[in-house]
Order: C-alpha cells, then sequence, then structure tokens
C-alpha cells in the first residue's frame, strides 16, 4: 500500500504529511528544551551567586563549535538545493559535508567533556555544571540523531532518488529541518552557558 | 527541470550564502561584546537580542519559514505561546508580584 501525500500536496492543509509532522515534532522539542531553560533561569535567578560561563568554560572552543554548526547548516540547505536542481553528485558531497562537520562537532566537545571530568569538574560539582552538562548533553544527542538520519539519506536511503526524487527531496527537505532546528537551540545555548 | 526553476533554486543559494555570512559576524560579535564585561542585565538583553536576530535567520531562510503555509504558522505561534508561558512561570514566581494578585 502506497503512503499518501509525501509528495502530493494535501488539499485541505497544502502541504505533505511528513512536513506537518516534522513541525510538530520540532514544536514538542521547543517545550523539552523550553522546560531546561525554564529550569536554568529559575536556578540561576534564585542563586546567591553565579559564575561567568567564560570563568569556567573553553570559549574559543565554543566559538569554534557554533562556526562548524552554523557551517553544516549551510550545507545541509545546500544538499537539498543540489537535490532540486536534480545534481545528485553535489547532494552527496554536501551532505558527507554536513555529517562531518557533525561528526568535528561531537570530537570538539568530546575534548570539552574530557577536560572538565580531568579538572574534577563533573555535573554533581554545582548547579552551574549541572545545568551545562544537562542542555549541552542532550543538545550532543540531538546531533548524534540528526547524524544518524543523515547518513541514513546519504547511504542506504538514497536509493529512493532512483524510484521516487521528489519523495527523496521532500524527505531530505525534513531530515534538514530538524538539523536547522539543532543549530538554533545551539545558537541559543553559546551565550547563554558560554558568555553570560 | 526549467530555465526559471534554475533560476530560482541560484537565487536561493545566493541568498543561503549572504546568510551564512551574516551568522559567521553575529557570531563574532556575540563574542567581541562579551568581552567588554557589561553589566549583566545589559549584557544579557545584548547576548539574547544577538541570538535572536541569528535564530531568526536561521528560521527564516534555512528552514524556509518566511515562505511556508498557514498550518505551520498556526503550529508556531501556539508554540511560541506555551514557550512564553513556560519561560515567564520562573520569572514571576521571583518577582513577589505575581502572588500578590491572589492574595
Amino acid at each position: 500500500m502506497d503512503i499518501p501525500y509525501v509528495v502530493k500536496l494535501r488539499e485541505d492543509t497544502n502541504l505533505y504529511n511528513a512536513k506537518v509532522g516534522i513541525w510538530l515534532f520540532l514544536a514538542s522539542e521547543v517545550m523539552l528544551f523550553g522546560a531546561l531553560f525554564a529550569s536554568y533561569i529559575l536556578i540561576r535567578t534564585g542563586a546567591q551567586s553565579w559564575p561567568r560561563g567564560d570563568s569556567i568554560l573553553n570559549v574559543p572552543l565554543a566559538t569554534f563549535n557554533t562556526i562548524v554548526l552554523i557551517s553544516s547548516s549551510v550545507t545541509m540547505v545546500m544538499a537539498w538545493a543540489s537535490l532540486m536542481r536534480r545534481r545528485f553528485g553535489t547532494f552527496r558531497l554536501y551532505m558527507g559535508g554536513t555529517i562531518l562537520l557533525g561528526g568535528v562537532f561531537l570530537v570538539v566537545k568530546y575534548f570539552e567533556y574530557s577536560h572538565k571530568f580531568h579538572d574534577g569538574l563533573f555535573p554533581s560539582t554545582n548547579n552551574f555544571l549541572a545545568i551545562y552538562f544537562t542542555l549541552t548533553g542532550l543538545h550532543m544527542l540531538h546531533v548524534m540523531g540528526g547524524m544518524a538520519v543523515n547518513a541514513y539519506f546519504w547511504g542506504p536511503g538514497a536509493k529512493l532518488w532512483k524510484t521516487n526524487p521528489e519523495w527523496f527531496t521532500n524527505r531530505v527537505e525534513h531530515a534538514g529541518l530538524f538539523w536547522h532546528f539543532v543549530d538554533l537551540v545551539w545558537i541559543f545555548l553559546f551565550p547563554t552557558l558560554y558568555l553570560l | 527541470m526549467t530555465s526559471d526553476h534554475a533560476a530560482d533554486i541560484d537565487k536561493h543559494v545566493r541568498v543561503y550564502i549572504t546568510v551564512f555570512v551574516a551568522l559567521m559576524a553575529l557570531t563574532i560579535i556575540t563574542v567581541a561584546i562579551s568581552r567588554l564585561h557589561l553589566r549583566e542585565p545589559i549584557a544579557v538583553s545584548v547576548a539574547l537580542l544577538v541570538a535572536i536576530i541569528k535564530g531568526s535567520l536561521v528560521a527564516s531562510y534555512f528552514m524556509h519559514l518566511i515562505s511556508e503555509k498557514k498550518l505551520i504558522y498556526a503550529v508556531l505561534v501556539l508554540t511560541t505561546f506555551f514557550f512564553a508561558v513556560l519561560l515567564a512561570l520562573p520569572v514571576v514566581t521571583h518577582s513577589d508580584g505575581f502572588w500578590i494578585l491572589f492574595q
């Protein structure tokens, strides 16, 4: 049985079903991160003193990671644009770049975390570090999830291009929406945790 | 693929590159402002303002929200409302003014 409205637009919503689905999922993600940001505000405003992020965390590494993640958003959108131009080879190149940049982000995060653990700084050390590890840890899980989806579309999932290129293009667009959301969350995490 | 469609995608790509440059510049501005060691309320306001501009650029152009359908906007309006309530809860709890209304 064929899945309806994967390429054809629904008459009532004027959208593909999957696009509505991914936006509803992103709405739930906003509430998930929103709850953690609200906890952060509550703990910070309730604390007698709060350290500046740059006195504990490595700002140059985080700035580098911000540049990496923004670049990966551009390669992701260029991967989709390549499919719109019917250039599959270029899509593979850009999608490969997106996955690679996601990997770079995780490697940098590994060094950041291991440096903290080496210095005896754990989530249990204080509220600042508890919030830092929770928010960045959850964000890192999202990067891993996004990389897994992107790797699927770069590899085995790309078979769909041969049989139904429009459906494949839509799927990549939806994967891109998630990836840009992950970038968007980091855009707020970076100043909130590292610079203030 | 028609030539009109190809030209349309080319236009999109040029916008993506422009947004990328703007995001890089704003990242540098964010870090530079944090070096000024402004008073906390000003530092928080400026950092959040720059983050909101960057976030809006990503959402508008990379996520194509600038030309999306009504249903998606409706979902986002509802999300924004509940997100604002979520963030306002700890703020009003600390303001000591919220509870007075119920006494």
